[in-house]
């Protein structure tokens, strides 16, 4: 029989490996299922592996990579013991003690971990257009990941989808390569920070767009310009770019709860604040997956932290009489 | 770093590539690239593990624009498999080991 695992974290951003350094000092070994190599957002490392400087995380006064605060995090996980598994989850069962994870093929009969606490730090994703050729343009001047990306767009003009922080700072970045930016957003006002808008509008690589959404992707082997609409006025007309930008928010990586755990309409997991407990007993939620207002790296951090220690005294009260 | 994978560079790109008898993949990468720190390692594994079915060999796209523009490389990581000096699949974006044996056909 598999061994059962006292805590099962899935997910390996700033909350899940929060979790995993707290429940790891706390000796209650964690397996950290860290996801797979992706450049989508749900990769191990989490979104901030997409970014550059992170320069509002706490104790990095000159800033630090995303990619190398991310190594850092996982490296102090793995200091006080917590186990990594490269590998994504494919099903749960949440419906008896211990908690059943499968690996791998989801219809095999048996379970690939148990565990008597999960915690779910599964995070969210970037989301798309869904315009026809979007899919098969990614990486011919379709792009998610700014940093990825940009450096390929030297001087020329391209145009960046979105209206929050990372639309903003993706195309503030953006600027160091191309001749120009242009921000694409469909309402007449941002959400971004006003420090990041500031920065954003004193920036001359930088024009708006408003009231203008993407209506179709030019191109075939690569991108020759898109089409946008006004949607006041209706108006559509063509914006020559060779790169588009998507950065139009993310979606909560909660396919796998569905109809295990209490989520909100938007797919968000519903946890019991101010703790961490979703609709399950033994099961957390912390970071992205459970945050539909915040949505930052030190959050993240702190309700992992907080998932950690509601897991640890679950197991102490639970233990007797439950294995 | 694994001594499987080896380094090429916009002057020595033809004659490692296109003077392989064995298919060639190369790993369009950057320092600055995530994605590209991901998929490293699982390079490195496949390397060692395949070595004498493919050759893995990585570019660095900082220090070789020649190759990048030739390539039509737009996004990192990019991932070309050389066969008799033919680009005979193309990979883009960090992948797990299983789906990458896959797309190389091991």
């Amino acid at each position: 029989m598999t061994d059962v695992h006292e805590v099962v974290i899935l997910g390996s951003g700033p909350a899940g490996l929060t979790a995993a350094i707290y429940t790891a000092r706390a000796s209650l070994n964690p397996l950290v299922i860290e996801g797979e190599p992706s450049s989508t957002g749900d990769q191990p490392g989490g979104q901030l592996m997409l970014t550059t400087d992170v320069e509002n995380f706490p104790g990095f006064p000159e800033g630090i990579m995303g990619p190398e605060l991310m190594m850092n995090f996982r490296a102090q996980a793995q200091r006080f013991g917590a186990t990594l598994e490269t590998a994504k989850a494919s099903k749960v069962d949440l419906s008896e003690r211990p908690f059943k994870i499968w690996v791998g093929d989801p219809d095999a009969p048996e379970p690939t971990h148990l565990a008597q606490t999960i915690i779910i730090s599964t995070g969210a994703k970037s989301l798309m257009l869904n315009l026809p050729n979007e899919t098969e343009l990614i990486g011919h001047g379709v792009s998610t990941c700014a940093t990825c990306d940009g450096f390929f767009f030297r001087d020329q003009d391209i145009a960046v989808v979105g209206g929050g922080d990372s639309a903003i700072e993706e195309a503030t970045f953006l600027t160091k390569f191309a001749a120009s930016v242009t921000i694409i957003h469909r309402r007449d006002e941002l959400r971004a920070s006003k420090i990041m808008q500031d920065r954003a509008f004193a920036n001359p690589k930088i024009n708006f767009m408003w009231d203008t959404e993407v209506r179709e992707i030019i191109g075939s082997e690569k991108v020759d310009g898109i089409m946008v609409e006004n949607v006041k006025t209706n108006e559509t007309s063509k914006l020559d770019v060779t790169g588009l930008f998507v950065a139009i928010g993310h979606r909560p990586n909660t396919d796998l709860f569905v109809g295990q755990l209490d989520m909100k309409e938007n797919g968000y997991l519903v946890t019991k604040a101010p703790s961490t407990y979703t609709s399950v007993e033994g099961v957390f939620g912390c970071g992205d997956i459970q945050d539909d207002v915040y949505r930052q790296a030190i959050t993240a951090a702190g309700s992992g932290c907080a998932a950690a220690i509601d897991a640890e005294r679950w197991l102490e009260a639970n233990e007797h009489g439950n294995s | 770093m694994s001594e499987s994978v080896s380094h090429i560079t916009d002057a020595t790109f033809d004659e490692v590539v296109n003077g392989s008898s064995e298919p060639v993949l190369v790993d369009f990468w950057a320092e600055w690239c995530g994605p590209c720190k991901m998929v490293a390692p699982i390079l490195d594994e496949i390397a060692t593990e395949q070595a004498g079915k493919i050759k893995i060999t990585k570019l660095n796209v900082d220090e070789n624009p020649n190759s990048s523009l030739k390539y039509q490389v737009q996004s990192i990581p990019t991932m070309l498999l050389f066969q008799d000096g033919e680009v005979t699949k193309t990979i883009i974006g960090a992948k797990s080991k299983a789906s990458l044996m896959e797309d190389l056909g091991l």
